[in-house]
């Protein structure tokens, strides 16, 4: 470089911690259940304590519902469904889960930091993603309540009861709206139980139904574990029961509902291809694969965890990918800047670390991003192994953590097939240019999702669900109303 | 001097072909007269193993296009149109009465057609452009979810087989069939039937047999997608429902009067499809272009 | 001289396609960044630093030149320790009057020539202008590409073009102004940069401000991956200069974050990073103000030139 006139120094620039707030935000020291639009104490007398899985500090204790205090909930729940919910006008009915969706925007931000607090998700996503994407969920389905009839065509719709709903940790507040607010809309009450280790926004969330003036035991919130969820599912007086979760859970679930006939969705695993051509926007599906599988910590049950590259673009790929993942900045969730946050439990984080651990013993090549990570709290660095076989372990269970793996095809036939090579089928990311491979991948593919030349994108409208173990029943749009109706 | 009649051997239906049950045995169910109905193949978990993975293998009747599947599926209509007699024959012997039977014989004629025309209408109707809040097109089209097992009521043992099968394989799935036990003629008549119409091999395999025994293989069969439960035994349901799980298979319980014409219907194509959704960017849609 | 064909097809068959709505996306994800404090102080300074401080109007004086030479080297003295910009951008005719008042300074004069800003001349006439300003003294040159050839898809010719004025400015830094907002798509911003960096630009560059859309982030991170890409393959470092539209700090830091997060610590210096703009200045300066004595700053304190 030949240098005529001197010019400034080339520095490192480093970005300062911005941490977003927690001044505003408002928890209670103690949660009870909130049943019967009332706040009751378990009957058993106990709770349990959930943690910022950041710094692992005590954020609040919470109730843990025995399977007397679900009978209470379903009890009221049917009540409500018997003497209100189901009597009063869709219209109605749409203008308190308007309410609830315009309350909960006012909220935002509150919401966004427990979030973040909670779970370990960072801030940019429960302020970005989240957060919005719960509130839209509400918007959505609210226009749904009087205009059923429309949606299912020469048929009547009638509302089902009592939902029993079971959610996960990876997307607390997200996912309860998920099941809320279709179930609302669809003319049910609702039993919900949160993960025991995000079990905060639902109980905010609670806060804001109190506040909408939504009648009593229309929508129940009972905290607990395993236990609490096998209450929902085994009571008697349940109509339907909606589960997002692990594989293993959702097949329990599926058993010993087996001889009812209850109505059942599940939202399970999966294994997600995500499928680079070479004639692909290159730059733009790197970050499709970043976001694929680093979002939200991998916590993702539609993650794009099974990279396929073709061959003959194979080194460039991976050579940006990692050049991407080392302006990642990993660390405290609710910095502003930090772009992978906290894993969401100490168990899931020995799971993660077991799969990486089975990885180099499968003799994969593992890359990982070298950074600080804070001394308290449960992290683990973006990783990708590479020389990764069809048959490895990590290439075929579902790790549900930033954990890549990457293989090479050579041909579209080859690439559909390995893709389809799983029991799960929930998602697929597929990069070309050229669109008539599109709509042969995206007619081939095994999977409910297919994101082509983008990946991880959600939004109200859009139904999700998967093929085979990822579950059955879509939520999201006009087909996430099928779940909460029965037609005559 | 009276001519002696041919009898027929009723044989199971696996990827096209007509083999006997692999295991050799027979049953003879009985009319309520009494009067035996044929040596029937009592299936085995072999022939369900074989049925579902010729199933698997033909699973490629997705990829036909929409209209073509319609044209064969009226072509079933035809075929079984000109078999009407012996059907109405079988029922009869099965315990019908001759009107009931010539009924129901109509009405699964009629009911192919109606499912024929559905072949190329329903994604119309439960596909769906998604209005997202983002630039991109989102579009969901329904698709078949792959292998079906269908169990068939006991009685209405025509009518009931054809509105079972048929919004299966509307929806572009396969299936494996179990037959009603007790009144299983005409199974295998329809199957001789999609065997002379264009219905590639595999895309319908019938068996008969004892339910008991075979209920659990094809439940429990990982590489089965989905169940169609059209009987009324709880125990049976209960059952199917346990193994079902093992592979998380779609398990539904359709049982109706299927001599009644107004049961059939969209949403029971519905419940064999999977919705797929598929987003693309769009470039330059307002309100989505960048910040600045 | 003419060009290999087989070089300018390999150009093109290794230039990626660009899809936009996730160009958009990933901006938008730089935007999303937060820049407090120390950092903020030090971005706006280097974002100072970085800037092309320019005038190119028909209307131009000497008089007008040297008031701009002057807040070039005086940005607000009321606040001391800054820097000064890193160049003045004038046309030809006025590189010999920015060059005296600018003498005794680090600050560069680089010129816009090859018939700016349409560029629809000979390429005779090009590179007797280039000349032209080169001899007058500039230390770096802004050129504007062919885009009528470029839609032509004679992309031979716009590279070669670039090639004879490099050639023509010698030793002079040459910055090559793609005018992307004539160009239709991303696809083509991509492939005008790499024929620019093919043929030889120091710098590449965006707009040159006579046309709306000026600069934006997703036309300049699709041109920085272009650098990046050929500093992976080669080794060899080209500077990048996004130019008109960049008007507040915010934006101008959220530009050096994509350069930082995209590039590196090494582009960010002025030897390898510009801002083309001039009010761009001012509400840096109002910026620096307010993070040094914590209030809100007027426009009517800091001097307009």
């Amino acid at each position: 470089m030949t240098k005529k006139n001197k010019e400034t120094i080339a520095m490192k620039w480093s970005y300062s911690p911005a941490l977003e707030s927690k001044d505003h935000i408002n928890l209670r020291e103690k949660y009870d259940l909130f049943i019967n639009g009332k706040w009751m104490k378990p009957s058993s007398g106990k709770y349990f304590k959930t943690f910022n899985p950041a710094d692992e500090s005590f954020l609040a204790e919470v109730a843990h519902a025995d399977a007397k205090d679900v009978d209470k909930a379903v009890q009221a729940a049917r009540d409500a469904y018997n003497n209100v919910w189901s009597k009063i006008s869709p219209s109605e009915r749409a203008k308190y889960i308007y309410r609830i969706a315009r309350l909960m925007q006012e909220r935002a931000r509150e919401f966004a930091v427990i979030e973040t607090l909670d779970a370990g998700k960072t801030i940019r996503e429960s302020r970005d993603v989240d957060v919005p994407l719960a509130c839209n969920h509400f918007f959505y389905y609210a226009g749904w309540a009087d205009k059923l009839d429309y949606a299912f065509p020469n048929r009547k719709v009638s509302s089902l009861g009592v939902a029993g709903q079971i959610i996960p940790w990876n997307f607390p507040l997200l996912m309860a709206a998920w099941k809320i607010a279709p179930a609302l809309a669809a003319g049910n009450t609702v039993v919900l139980k949160p993960a025991e280790t995000t079990p905060l926004t639902a109980l905010k969330l609670a806060e804001i139904i109190e506040e909408s003036g939504l009648p009593a035991g229309v929508v129940n919130i009972v905290t607990g574990f395993g236990d609490t969820g096998a209450a929902i599912v085994n009571h008697p007086d349940t109509d339907k029961i909606a589960f997002t979760g692990s594989t293993n859970v959702g097949k329990m679930i599926q058993k010993s509902l087996a001889g009812t006939n209850k109505k059942i969705t599940l939202e399970l695993g999966g294994k997600s291809a995500n499928i680079i051509f070479e004639d692909a926007p290159i730059d733009q599906a790197v970050e499709g694969i970043i976001n694929g599988i680093f979002f939200n910590q991998g916590h993702v049950c539609c993650a794009g965890s099974r990279l396929f590259v073709q061959e003959s673009i194979a080194d460039v790929v991976i050579r940006k990918l990692k050049d991407r993942m080392r302006s990642l900045f990993v660390g405290n969730p609710l910095d502003k800047n930090t772009d992978i946050g906290a894993i969401n439990s100490k168990e899931q984080l020995a799971t993660i670390l077991k799969y990486i651990n089975i990885g180099k013993e499968e003799g994969a090549e593992i890359f990982q991003l070298a950074c600080d990570i804070p001394d308290k709290g449960y992290y683990c660095p973006p990783t990708l192994f590479t020389n990764v076989a069809q048959s490895s372990v990590i290439a075929q269970e579902e790790i549900f953590g930033p954990v890549l793996t990457i293989q090479t095809f050579r041909t579209v036939d080859e690439v559909i097939q390995k893709a389809n090579n799983s029991p799960f089928g929930l998602a697929a990311g597929v990069w070309t240019d050229k669109g008539s491979r599109i709509f042969n991948l995206t007619t081939k593919l095994k999977a409910g999702v297919i994101w082509a030349n983008t990946y991880n994108k959600f939004d109200p409208s859009s139904p999700f669900g998967g093929y085979k173990e990822s579950g059955f029943g879509r939520e999201g749009g006009l087909h996430g109303l099928s779940a909460y109706v029965k037609l005559s | 001097m009276s001519r002696l009649e041919i009898l027929k051997t009723y044989k199971i239906y696996i990827g096209g072909q007509f083999p006997r049950t692999e295991s050799g045995r027979y049953y003879v169910p009985k009319n309520g007269q009494n009067e035996p109905l044929g040596n029937i193949c009592l299936s085995s978990r072999k022939d369900v193993r074989n049925a579902v993975s010729a199933a698997r293998k033909a699973t490629g009747w997705a990829e036909r296009t929409a209209f073509n599947r319609g044209q064969i599926l009226y072509r079933i209509a035809e075929m079984l149109e000109g078999r009407k007699a012996q059907f109405i024959e079988e029922l009869i012997l099965q315990g019908s009465n001759k009107k009931t039977a010539e009924i129901e014989v109509n009405l699964a004629v009629d009911r192919v057609v109606y499912y024929a025309g559905w072949c190329d209408k329903y994604q119309q109707i439960m596909g769906a452009v998604n209005p997202v809040s983002s630039s991109h097109f989102n579009f969901s089209v329904p698709e078949p979810t792959g292998v079906v097992g269908i169990v068939c009521p006991e009685n209405q043992s025509l009518v009931g087989l054809v509105s079972l099968v048929l919004p299966v394989i509307c929806g572009g799935n396969t299936c494996v069939v179990i037959a009603s036990e007790s009144l299983p003629l005409c199974a295998v008549t329809f199957a001789e039937v999609l065997n002379t119409s264009d219905l590639p091999g595999g895309v319908i395999n019938i068996l008969t047999g004892a339910k008991k025994e075979l209920i659990s293989p094809l439940a429990s069969h990982m590489d089965v997608n989905a169940i169609i439960y059209g009987d009324n035994d709880e125990e049976q349901w209960k059952t199917l429902g346990i193994l079902a799980a093992d592979n998380v298979k779609r398990v539904s319980r359709l049982s109706k009067d299927w001599t009644n014409p107004e049961n059939q219907d969209l949403y029971q194509i519905a419940e064999t499809l999977e919705i797929k959704t598929t987003w693309h960017p769009i470039e330059n849609i307002g309100g989505a272009s960048s910040g600045y | 001289m003419t060009s290999e064909n087989s070089k300018i097809q390999s150009i093109i068959q290794n230039s990626p396609t660009i899809d936009k709505v996730g160009t958009e996306e990933r901006v938008a994800r730089f935007q999303t960044r937060s820049i407090k404090g120390d950092s903020k102080l030090m971005g706006l300074k280097m974002a100072l630093s970085m800037i092309d401080l320019t005038t190119l109007e028909g209307k131009d004086t000497q008089g007008k030149v040297k008031q701009l030479c002057y807040k070039a080297e005086h940005l607000h003295d009321a606040i001391p320790g800054l820097p000064t910009v890193a160049a003045v951008c004038v046309y030809p005719s006025m590189v010999s009057i920015a060059k005296k008042a600018l003498n005794h300074t680090q600050i560069k004069v680089a010129s816009v020539a090859t018939a700016f800003p349409g560029g629809q001349s000979p390429l005779a006439v090009k590179i007797a202008d280039t000349k032209f300003a080169v001899d007058q003294g500039a230390d770096e040159v802004d050129m504007v590409i062919s885009r009528g050839k470029f839609m032509e898809g004679n992309y031979a010719y716009v590279f070669d073009e670039i090639a004879a004025i490099k050639e023509a400015c010698g030793n002079v830094r040459l910055k090559v102004i793609l005018e992307t907002g004539e160009l239709a798509t991303l696809d083509d911003v991509r492939l005008a940069s790499d024929l620019a960096i093919h043929a030889g630009a120091d710098f590449i560059k965006t707009s040159t401000g006579k046309i709306q859309p000026a600069a934006t982030m997703p036309v300049t991170l699709t041109m920085l991956m272009a650098i990046k890409d050929h500093y992976d393959k080669t080794g060899v470092m080209v500077g990048m200069k996004p130019a008109g539209g960049i008007s507040t700090s915010k934006l101008a830091l959220h530009y050096l974050v994509m350069v930082n997060e995209v590039l590196g610590e090494k582009w960010l210096s002025n030897e390898w990073f510009r801002f083309g703009a001039s009010s761009l200045a001012n509400d840096v300066l109002m910026q620096i103000a307010k993070t040094v004595n914590g209030s809100y700053q007027s426009a009517d304190y800091f001097s307009i030139d």
